[in-house]
């Protein structure tokens, strides 16, 4: 039995284990909701959490897939989010629905992520290796120190912007919505679980679409080796691209739904340490496995919080865990008895293929 | 005058930098990793050498000393224990341990000394002198003459000593070297060492001239040097120096004249531009790759 529905995620390619993982996920949160069994410590971080779990998949689709280290996810989800902050607040004054707002919230904020991806990618087409991820630091950095010295306001004559000083001069009726340093506030909180979720299947579905696709091949072809994917007639920085601005779509999505969930929020969230945290999920679920980096995404990230009796040692554990991990996953004894352990338990299985 | 003087602000600035920078590149030639935790070696030695300052009151020079040797240790036992059992792995689960390391030192930062920030003594660096109409503080001179005097002595070091030899063999190909009788580990250890012990004297430098010290003080040089030693071409000396006196003359001039608030933008889109034009830093090894 086991080794049935093994071979069949396996041969779809894990495709349906993520899928049916997210479904499980929902109905689980959706049961402890409504019986009042989860925290209301967890119940908040739970659409952060999602928000985490797209932007680790998004930049799954950059580091695993295309093999192009990343630094600058938390770039994305930032332009993606305070944009989305921007139209939530323009739009709520004259569209009543709740759902429409966020709905068109969430594709300008991607759109928006999507245009700074693809500026992104122009230097990202030219680089290699470490270069390539300075990039991205930088454009991380660059997104920071921009939204922490930008001014939204709005009143009755419409948006008002300025940069590094506040000159946006609002009218009696208005309202800043970015406040420089000080970031968003008076934030209307209109991500729902409801929202998340299906943003999470629909990334998914985008993502194991172009897994499965020629696009998908060709992006994977690059990663593995570039010259001879040149030689098949491969158009390396065409698919590049299409790698790099469909993780920015997706990050900028991220960051609009983890925006919306708070009523304020500063610029410096969205900081190298998100990035890299971002990073740790992709790399501890595995490179290129889907699956793997939503449970990393939802381990790691409950992690602390479940440390939270033993307060001022939480983080060095974490820490730790992830060294350890890391050295015990790359310990040529250790993996040999994990694979002779999953061959004798999917033995027909693994026959098969 | 006033440009004079941001330029040699720029300089300092810059040198701290470098300092850095040399230790991220030296690191990266030989383990070909990016040490993300370097920038937290910084603030140990910042700590290391506030409490031999403060709590003991050992002699300024003595403390130098003292903390990079400290430095040194803790570069030489990171490695030993975090970094050796990788040697194989894949560069990412290398940086994903770095980062897990940086956290690690943070926080044990933070456990053992407190979140609050503590004032580093200034009073050992203080004084200036008047150059024409220009007030330049002795700090200032003193850095840039450390940087040069250290990129000389490695630049030397490398080429010329045995230890640097087996250095450059090292970065070449670890197998070969081996096979030549290049005891592999130490030489990693050493320029570890050195690293970490370069990182000891830019965290005084650095200390002297923003005295506020707390946890997560490396975070930021540390991007900047990383920065600095890929602008000027990760893995060369030379370039280390350039790229970090660049970066810190572009910082402040920026701040001069065009935005405080907006310095990093310019100089990360500074950075950018530059790759556009040299994808592999200033002095960078253009690698060509072949079938």
């Amino acid at each position: 039995m086991i080794n049935k529905i093994f071979n069949i995620f396996k041969n779809k390619k894990s495709k349906y284990t993520s899928l049916l993982l997210v479904v499980f996920l929902f109905v689980l949160v959706n049961i402890l909701i409504s019986t009042g069994n989860i925290s209301s410590l967890i119940k908040n971080l739970l659409i952060p959490l999602i928000s985490y779990i797209i932007a680790a998949l998004a930049l799954n689709l950059t580091v695993g897939i295309l093999g192009d280290l990343s630094l600058g996810q938390a770039g994305f989800m930032s332009v993606g989010g305070f944009t989305g902050a921007v139209i939530v607040a323009y739009c709520s004054r004259f569209i009543d629905n709740n759902l429409l707002v966020m709905i068109i919230a969430i594709l300008g904020g991607s759109i928006f992520a999507g245009i700074f991806g693809l500026i992104v990618s122009i230097p990202v087409l030219k680089l290699q290796g470490d270069y390539l991820a300075i990039v991205t630091l930088a454009f991380g950095q660059i997104v920071k120190s921009l939204i922490s010295n930008l001014y939204v306001g709005i009143d009755s004559l419409g948006l008002h912007i300025s940069l590094v000083e506040d000159h946006t001069n609002l009218l009696k009726d208005g309202k800043m919505i970015i406040n420089g340093p000080s970031g968003l506030s008076g934030n209307l909180r209109l991500s729902t679980l409801n929202i998340a979720f299906v943003l999470l299947f629909i990334s998914l579905l985008v993502i194991y679409n172009i897994l499965e696709s020629k696009q998908g091949r060709a992006i994977m072809a690059t990663r593995d080796n570039k010259i001879v994917a040149l030689s098949v007639g491969i158009d390396t920085s065409k698919y590049k691209l299409m790698a790099f601005v469909v993780s920015a779509i997706l990050g900028g999505a991220a960051g609009v739904i983890y925006t919306m969930s708070f009523s304020s929020l500063m610029p410096t969230k969205f900081d190298f340490n998100l990035s890299i945290m971002i990073l740790v999920y992709v790399v501890l679920g595995g490179l290129g496995n889907m699956t793997g980096t939503i449970i990393s995404t939802i381990i790691l990230m409950l992690l602390p919080e479940l440390l939270r009796s033993i307060q001022d040692y939480r983080m060095i554990i974490y820490a730790l865990v992830l060294i350890l991990i890391m050295i015990i996953s790359n310990n040529k004894a250790i993996k040999q008895v994990f694979t002779n352990f999953r061959n004798k338990l999917f033995k027909k299985g693994a026959a098969n293929d | 005058m006033d440009f004079i003087l941001y330029l040699i602000n720029g300089l300092s600035l810059g040198s701290v930098y470098a300092i850095i920078a040399l230790g991220y590149t030296m690191v990266y030639g030989i383990a070909k990793m990016l040490n993300f935790a370097h920038g937290d070696v910084i603030m140990v030695g910042a700590y290391t050498a506030y409490f031999l300052l403060v709590s003991y009151g050992v002699n300024f020079y003595l403390s130098i000393l003292i903390t990079m040797l400290v430095c040194a240790l803790l570069g030489i036992i990171v490695e030993r224990l975090a970094y050796k059992p990788l040697r194989s792995a894949s560069s990412l689960s290398v940086l994903i341990t770095a980062i897990g390391v940086s956290y690690l030192l943070q926080n044990s930062a933070q456990l053992f000394w407190g979140t609050s920030s503590k004032m580093f003594p200034t009073s050992f660096t203080n004084g200036s002198f008047s150059f024409s109409d220009v007030n330049i503080p002795y700090l200032t001179i003193l850095t840039i003459i450390v940087c040069i005097i250290i990129t000389v002595v490695l630049q030397w070091f490398v080429n010329n000593t045995k230890t640097g030899s087996a250095m450059r063999a090292c970065a070449e190909d670890k197998g070969a070297a081996l096979l030549m009788g290049i005891n592999v580990n130490n030489t990693i250890s050493i320029t570890f060492a050195i690293g970490s012990a370069l990182a000891a004297v830019a965290s005084i430098l650095l200390c002297s001239a923003y005295p506020s010290i707390s946890p997560t003080l490396g975070s930021m040089p540390g991007i900047k040097a990383f920065t600095a030693a890929v602008f000027g071409g990760i893995g060369s000396i030379p370039g280390a120096f350039i790229g970090g006196l660049l970066l810190g003359i572009i910082e402040i001039l920026s701040k001069a004249y065009i935005s405080t608030q907006l310095s990093d933008a310019v100089v990360f889109s500074i950075l950018i531009l530059v790759l556009l034009i040299k994808p592999t830093g200033i002095l960078g090894k253009k690698t060509i790759e072949k079938v």
